[in-house]
């Protein structure tokens, strides 16, 4: 063994009230951090799983029509209302082009083109509004995880096949198999089998969302191979803001993440990150002042030591590396304890915070790379927090050390 | 002289230089030790004894004048250099044995040998045992610094000087601390390493008995060496 790591673990041995205190310190401070981490990342993976688990991290549309004053520059004429245009049901233009483009972009894992309009759902006398969603089942099951909330049949909408909702499906009181007719303002319409039914989460999309084939959707909505909107599945959840407008700059399309559209759902979260780190660099910073002031203490202590040694031929920088060895010691034990408590809370967790029917609320998110980084922190902050006491060791006059009793 | 261990020349001490309290401890100290001598630095208290053994245990650094150790200018060493040469060199038996308590005996003997090399191996445990065995500690090899009496703490810190086999041995009031029989005990080991390791000895002792039998007495008085500097 190094002398350097002989001496720091002998003295550390010596020394055993101290050590094991500032130890029990570190594991704390650890056990809190990895476990408040894993807290607020599992908190909201469960809140970003809820709110996108149905929606896509992208939705690229063609631009909005604009109106365009067709007056002459340069007559001293000024249009003083320009109204805005209504905006009719565009395709992308084209959008194959666009998608082959969007599935080579780095940072994009999942791509759906699809063709949606507004559309009647009548069954009997019993009409209702809904939004026709013509996708490629295929294509779509890699942006959203549709399938996951299926309650009956699967998610395969194709041909005249279709997947409703189970709130329409009580509206128009149909059941698995049953026919339903989809009607649109430019009075097209077909005649759908209901082979799936979902339920998303939330009321107003069961009631609303049909899905059909592509091929079905443009039909009704008079688009022949067109679609209205390219949904995305990126890679970095939190960069989907960023992939979006460099996809927008790209293409001169309307792209909008889901940052947009959930903008206080990220307001949220995003404070809740910066509570979490908050909290996490104020432990930090206590188990390093933890630690450096029992190592000041303890070379006070070892004055004489030091100064053995030193006679002996032991460098200031041996010295030095003794207590900056000491702290990353304490460190690393005190991480690996308290990560070892962190990971029985958070078992603990699962199992007795329930929400009112006993279904687990949410599980906290252990990662092996928060513990590698939690390590990794704490034995910086060790070694660091060792820098003043091993450099006050290091400069000690060995003379004057000897005779200190 | 070629076989010159140590050498000093015109050394000068002082304390809290350039401030109104300065004073000078030493005052010019010419001094020689040659291989293998057996030499004893007397003289009274306050004479100025330790502050000598320190800065020729490069532990201090002289005001002026010029230290050698086995010929080698030390004044302009920084502090990594003063210390390999410490290392290498020198080899100290304080008044208060001074071992680490949190090591073993044999271990405290196998420092100076792990501080020069940077790790343990077995080559040196043998020579450390072997050490022990010379004075007489070999059962107690394993037993802390403070299941020790004072007497065998003193062998375990001989032991420990002459570990790395040093040309040169400082001794400050190695038997001051023990009565008359074990420093009796002690004083002769220190004479057996000297004759058989050829190691040169600078003890620092208030006993004259002990002095009178060293090759030769420097003796020391006001800062001033007053006799036996060669």
């Amino acid at each position: 063994m190094p002398f350097e790591f002989l001496v720091a673990l002998r003295f550390l041995r010596e020394g055993r009230m101290q050590t094991l205190l500032i130890m029990a310190g570190v594991t704390v401070g650890v056990a809190v951090v990895v476990f408040i981490t894993a807290l607020i990342t599992g908190l909201q993976a469960n809140l970003v799983q809820r709110t996108l688990g149905s929606q896509a991290h992208i939705v690229i549309r063609p631009p909005e029509e604009v109106a365009r004053p067709t007056l002459d520059r340069a007559s001293a004429d000024i249009a003083a209302r320009v109204e805005s245009r209504a905006q009719r049901l565009r395709s992308i233009d084209q959008w194959e082009a666009v998608f082959a483009r969007l599935a080579e972009t780095p940072g994009i894992v999942g791509a759906s083109p699809m063709v949606s309009g507004p559309a009647f759902a009548s069954r009997g006398n019993a009409s209702k509004s809904v939004a026709i969603l013509g996708v490629d089942a295929e294509l779509y099951r890699k942006v959203v995880s549709i399938e996951d909330d299926m309650v009956a049949g699967r998610f395969r909408p194709s041909g005249t096949d279709a997947v409703i909702g189970i709130e329409l499906a009580r509206d128009l009181g149909v059941a698995m198999g049953d026919k339903i007719r989809l009607a649109t303002a430019g009075n097209r319409e077909d005649l759908v089998t209901v082979v799936g039914m979902f339920d998303v989460g939330t009321k107003d999309l069961n009631r609303r969302w049909v899905f059909t084939s592509m091929k079905l959707a443009q039909n009704l909505l008079d688009l022949p191979g067109g679609v209205t909107n390219i949904d995305l599945t990126v890679s970095e959840l939190f960069g989907a803001e960023a992939t979006a407008r460099t996809i927008a700059g790209q293409t001169g399309l309307l792209a909008e993440s889901w940052m947009q559209t959930n903008a206080q759902l990220l307001s949220a979260l995003r404070a809740q990150t910066a509570s979490t780190l908050t909290i996490r660099v104020f432990v930090t910073l206590i188990v390093a002042l933890g630690i450096a002031s029992v190592l000041v203490v303890s070379v006070v202590q070892k004055q004489k030591e030091i100064g053995i040694l030193r006679a002996m031929g032991a460098s200031q920088g041996r010295i030095l590396r003794v207590f900056l060895i000491q702290g990353g010691l304490v460190a690393v034990v005190g991480s690996i304890l308290g990560s070892a408590i962190a990971a029985a809370l958070v078992s603990l967790f699962a199992r007795f915070v329930r929400s009112a029917d006993g279904s687990a609320l949410f599980t906290p998110l252990l990662e092996p790379s928060l513990f590698f980084t939690t390590w990794l922190v704490a034995l910086a902050t060790g070694v660091l927090a060792a820098t003043l006491p091993a450099r006050r060791a290091a400069k000690l006059d060995p003379a004057q050390a000897i005779r200190s009793t | 002289m070629s076989t010159s261990v140590l050498s000093l020349a015109d050394v000068h001490k002082s304390y809290n230089v350039g401030t109104a309290v300065e004073a000078e401890v030493l005052h010019g100290i010419d001094l020689e030790l040659a291989a293998g001598e057996f030499v004893a630095l007397i003289g009274p208290s306050g004479s100025g004894k330790s502050t000598l053994l320190n800065i020729i245990g490069l532990l201090e650094r002289p005001t002026s004048g010029k230290v050698r150790i086995q010929g080698e200018e030390v004044t302009a060493l920084d502090d990594t250099g003063l210390t390999r040469l410490r290392g290498r060199t020198l080899g100290f038996i304080f008044q208060f044995h001074h071992l680490l308590p949190a090591f073993s005996a044999l271990e405290n003997v196998l420092m100076p040998l792990v501080i020069e090399r940077g790790r343990r191996d077995a080559e040196m445990r043998e020579r450390a045992a072997a050490l022990l065995d010379a004075v007489g500690l070999a059962n107690a090899a394993e037993k802390k610094p403070a299941e020790l009496s004072g007497g065998m703490q003193q062998r375990v810190a001989i032991a420990r000087a002459l570990a790395v086999r040093p040309p040169l041995v400082l001794a400050d009031e190695p038997t001051g601390n023990l009565d008359t029989h074990t420093g009796d005990d002690v004083f002769a080991l220190m004479r057996r390493f000297n004759e058989q390791h050829g190691s040169a000895f600078l003890i620092v002792t208030h006993d004259p008995r002990l002095a009178a039998r060293c090759d030769r007495r420097i003796e020391l008085v006001d800062g001033r060496v007053v006799a036996g500097a060669r």
